[in-house]
């Protein structure tokens, strides 16, 4: 397994070039092409912010405003994630032709997937930084040294997630299906439409038990709060975890590794 | 020195999930607590059993086998792609494998990208490609369709590309399934070409494939699987000679079954006549068709004159169904009268698989005078030497009165088959002869001819 992850490694210009191809071939063909990846978000926020602001005003905090910028915090991020599972879970079955046909590092499919994703993240900072500008709601800028360190550690969790997600799809085809309807859960169970203080008070140890939570707290902290990054202690435990989660991702994957060629 | 590649003891075994595993979900597995064992089989098949050989430095050597004998597995294995069992396979350097073409191409983007990233995916850094570029698109013949998405390609350019990419990764050891058939004969021979050049940079290449010609003359050794198993390695001629005879046999056999459930249903149809009975009651059994050269297998006549066996015989004196164009093969019939007559004729005749009579004749037509036959005698038909074409034939045998009145008929319940070296087309193969005049040269002595 180790020797395997350190392969990876050796992989890094193919896993580059796959993450290209895979942008360039995402929107070749359609008329706006590049500017999906910012209109996407944009569009998203720009739902959730009528939602809230026009059809159910006022069941949030009136200190939380702009509300549409709290939502966007926790919602680029939740986006990245989401996309990533959902997708890697499909990942090895469409890329059948490599794992069964070319001497392959399946690894490198839900990988490039998550990497892909976390890609279009970065082209919708743009539009949160614009918002922010917009609403005269800037950052600490002691704070932005967090922001790195809290995309790295989702990096860490969502690709140990996206390789037990693909690897187990493999086997179980109904995965995909099932995972869609537990992200929409995932979704309302982490504050990101809400803010963690109005979560009831005998749900917040659930609440607390998703890493999601505090990745998307983590967000809204150095983002949209104004005053220090409250929540380190949270992310550093977060960080240990995600470091699990990879491994045993990977394990897992690994473990699985020499029946794709035959499953899928 | 090392060998290219050394596979020692190699097995395989593919897993089969009963039907009712396959549809397992991981809900199922989970509420009735089996997901440990479904992932395991629950039958299984071998694909290679203890296979074992070795390719030295700059050979080239052929794998050769019936469907399903496990060349794929076997190449698949020395590729990587799949693990065997045990066994242990080692390569010394790079690979190619040539398994399937344009694998991991996206369809989308230009082709020159996906050559970028195929190249990459088969292991060139950027800058390799980059040095290669200009001659993998002069190989695959795209010079103006480079910057076109793949999905708009025919598939012979999109087969070309692959090909191109994959055989300029500049590997040490090339592994080819069965993909020279992709292209037009100009584009199969340039891919010759690339391989001849690379036996001549002493690099090796393991061939899988089902033209046995190519083995022979391009192959300095050969391998013949056989259910997994090793039946024959060695010098490729002796190889693919005993695979020939192999598939005749097998042939034979299935012929010769055939044959045999012809004749069984045709002896059913006229069950209800048995000889003995024949004497007294010569009632007719089965139709005899209306139009006689119309060709629908069976059997009639009253029997009193009957056909109790027929035998095709070889060259070596044994009975078989498959013979070499130009061999001697004699038709033996086992005859019986069951009363002594005079009026008697037996007829021969050759169908072919298409069911078009190709020669026929009985003992009138060549004027031979019948005198007296009684009891139980032999007749033999025999050819001097098979001058039809490769393929299936179908025999009519019969004996009947000057008349036509039938005594029993056989009609196409026979076959055999003809092999040939010679891919000619037709029924009949005159004895002939090419002659040129002088400014008129063929190359000798590279193989294109063989008779």
């Amino acid at each position: 397994m180790l020797r395997n992850l350190r392969a990876l490694f050796r992989y890094r210009g193919l896993i580059q070039t796959l993450v290209v191809r895979d942008l360039k071939a995402r929107y070749r063909g359609s008329v706006l092409g590049f500017f999906w990846s910012f209109i996407n978000p944009l569009l998203l926020l720009l739902i959730y912010s009528f939602v809230f602001t026009t059809v159910l005003p006022g069941i949030h905090p009136p200190e939380m405003e702009p509300y549409a910028l709290f939502m966007f915090c926790g919602i680029l991020p939740w986006t990245w994630f989401s996309s990533s599972l959902l997708e890697s879970s499909g990942t090895l079955i469409a890329g059948g032709n490599l794992i069964k046909k070319v001497l392959f590092p399946a690894e490198v499919l839900p990988i490039v997937t998550v990497l892909a994703n976390m890609v279009h993240f970065f082209l919708g900072l743009p539009i949160l930084a614009i918002f922010l500008i917009y609403y005269r709601h800037p950052p600490d800028f002691s704070d932005l040294f967090w922001f790195p360190i809290i995309v790295l550690v989702q990096l860490v969790l969502t690709l140990g997630l996206s390789l037990l997600v693909s690897s187990l799809t493999v086997h179980f085809r109904d995965l995909k299906d099932l995972l869609g309807n537990l992200l929409t859960l995932w979704f309302f169970a982490t504050p990101i439409i809400y803010p963690m203080q109005q979560a009831p008070e005998n749900l917040r140890w659930a609440l607390n038990l998703n890493p999601m939570t505090h990745l998307s707290i983590s967000y809204q902290e150095v983002l949209f709060y104004v005053g220090p990054h409250g929540h380190w202690r949270w992310l550093v435990a977060l960080a240990a975890m995600s470091i699990v989660v990879f491994l045993a991702g990977y394990f897992v994957f690994d473990r699985l590794r020499d029946s794709f060629a035959e499953e899928v | 020195m090392t060998p290219a590649i050394d596979v020692v003891n190699v097995s395989k075994v593919y897993r089969r999930f009963a039907r009712k595993k396959q549809f397992a979900t991981l809900k199922s597995a989970l509420l009735s607590g089996s997901l440990i064992r479904d992932l395991q089989p629950d039958e299984t098949f071998p694909a290679l059993r203890g296979v074992s050989f070795q390719v030295p430095k700059g050979c080239t050597y052929g794998v050769i086998g019936r469907n399903g004998s496990g060349k794929s597995t076997l190449l698949k294995c020395v590729a990587g792609i799949s693990r065997p069992n045990s066994g242990t396979i080692a390569v010394d350097g790079r690979i190619s494998a040539l398994i399937e073409l344009g694998a991991g191409f996206h369809p989308e983007i230009s082709g020159r990208e996906n050559i970028f990233i195929n190249g990459i995916m088969l292991g060139l850094t950027k800058k390799e490609v980059q040095r290669r570029f200009d001659e993998i698109v002069e190989f695959a013949e795209l010079q103006d369709f480079i910057d076109a998405p793949v999905k708009t390609y025919s598939s012979g350019m999109y087969m070309r590309l692959g090909f191109a990419v994959a055989i300029h990764v500049d590997p040490e050891v090339l592994l080819v399934d069965e993909v020279l058939a992709v292209g037009d004969q100009g584009f199969t021979l340039k891919c010759l070409d690339k391989f001849a050049e690379f036996r001549r940079r002493n690099k090796s290449i393991l061939l899988v494939t089902h033209s046995l010609d190519l083995v022979e003359k391009f192959c300095d050794q050969a391998l013949w699987l056989d259910k997994g198993q090793t039946k024959a390695e060695g010098e490729p001629k002796r190889v693919v000679a005993s695979y020939i005879i192999d598939v005749e046999q097998t042939e034979e056999h299935e012929l010769a079954k055939a044959e045999s459930a012809r004749l069984a249903a045709s002896a059913s149809a006229g069950a209800s006549v048995t000889p003995e009975r024949l004497p007294d009651n010569p009632v007719e059994t089965g139709e005899a068709p209306a139009d006689m050269f119309k060709a629908t297998e069976g059997r009639w006549g009253t029997r009193e004159v009957e056909i109790t066996g027929v035998t095709l015989i070889g060259e070596d004196g044994q009975p078989g169904h498959v013979f070499q164009y130009g061999a001697r093969v004699a038709v033996r019939m086992s005859v019986r009268a069951h009363r002594p007559t005079r009026d008697f004729v037996f007829g021969f005749g050759i169908f072919n698989a298409d069911g078009v009579c190709c020669y026929g004749t009985n003992t009138n037509l060549e004027e031979l005078q019948p005198d007296e036959f009684s009891g139980e005698g032999q007749v033999n038909f025999e050819i001097a030497s098979l001058k039809l074409v490769e393929g299936t034939y179908r025999l009519d045998l019969a004996a009947h009165k000057l008349d036509g009145y039938p005594y029993d008929y056989h009609r196409l319940l026979y076959s055999f088959r003809v092999k040939s070296r010679t891919k000619d087309v037709g029924i009949y193969r005159p004895d002939h002869r090419w002659t040129f005049s002088s400014n008129i040269r063929f190359k000798t002595g590279d193989g294109n001819r063989r008779d």
